[in-house]
């Protein structure tokens, strides 16, 4: 299995939602995760402007030297991020799981109110056993 | 000895990964910010006039290689507050990101000099490509005893065969 950092969600006005941490050697502190999904929230906006032709969504994928980034955004605006090894393969599927473990666990919770940080255990769990099972199962879905 | 021959430009081009032409546009920019070349190949959509569309360029060039230093999951060391200027070459740097309408490909030269290919989104991997055009910016800008530093690049043999190039590449 590909090796995954971290992962973030964070609502359509950029404010930082969920962030687990899956064994990132550099160690961000609640502030420094609350400004890196908020400017990653502005470089999606940012590369949207920047299209040469119409019609684009947004960065979906960014390669660096020793991480991707994968991005979904949902129709309402909010986004899934996952920070994983170079390569990593089956990302968008493990994204499009997320979201729907964030609404069965998260949106039909009558106790979660709309924006604001998640603290649903069920989603915890969910999400546990969803980052450690094998990947290809989702392809199957 | 031959002084005025025809030098070979090393590295040899990479095969090219496509046929037709796919590339959108291509920047330069140097250390400050300074916008050298903006070559644009096929542009339907304009969002921006020319001076905004490559200072927005830079900021997200340069606020994404902060945000990519910063993110940097196998460095356990100190990496500072984002934002903070950077030397070329230090730090965790990104080569491309991906969107579902193009492909920016990206890569920085020691000295601070900024290659930047927008392309369609099934490009591949355009690293080797990218230092092949920083070769001719060498060999064509550099090497170019009437080009001032810092100011923009009009020079048609650079345009010409920058074009011929992308043109296989893409």
């Amino acid at each position: 299995m590909a090796a995954i950092y971290s992962l973030y969600i964070i609502n359509k006005s950029g404010g930082l939602i969920y962030y687990k941490d899956y064994g990132s050697a550099g160690r961000m502190d609640t502030n420094d995760s609350l400004r890196v999904a908020s400017l990653w929230h502005s470089m999606h906006a940012i590369s949207q402007q920047l299209s040469p032709v119409s019609g684009c969504l947004g960065i979906e994928l960014l390669q660096a030297d020793t991480f991707d980034l994968h991005c979904f955004q949902s129709l309402t605006g909010t986004k899934f991020f996952v920070v994983s090894e170079p390569g990593a393969q089956h990302m968008e599927s493990l994204l499009k799981f997320v979201y729907e473990l964030y609404t069965d666990y998260v949106l039909k919770n009558p106790f979660y109110e709309m924006e604001m940080p998640i603290r649903c255990e069920l989603f915890d769990i969910n999400l546990t056993q969803a980052v450690q099972k094998d990947h290809v199962t989702f392809l199957g879905r | 000895m031959q002084f005025f021959g025809v030098s070979e430009i090393s590295p040899s081009p990479p095969a090219p990964t496509a046929s037709g032409n796919n590339g959108h546009m291509m920047y330069v920019f140097n250390r400050n910010g300074v916008c050298l070349l903006y070559r644009e190949w096929n542009r339907p959509l304009r969002t921006l006039d020319a001076q905004q569309d490559h200072k927005l360029m830079f900021g997200l060039l340069f606020s994404l290689k902060s945000l990519t230093a910063k993110m940097d999951p196998t460095s356990a060391v100190e990496k500072g507050n984002l934002g903070m200027l950077q030397l070329p070459g230090q730090g965790c740097s990104f080569h491309s990101f991906c969107t579902n309408t193009y492909k920016l490909s990206f890569m920085e030269s020691p000295s601070g000099i900024k290659i930047i290919l927008v392309t369609h989104p099934r490009t591949g991997d355009l690293r080797e490509s990218l230092k092949y055009i920083y070769n001719l910016y060498v060999e064509y800008v550099v090497k170019n005893p009437l080009y001032t530093p810092g100011s923009p690049i009009r020079c048609e043999l650079f345009n010409t065969t920058l074009d011929q190039y992308v043109r296989g590449i893409a």
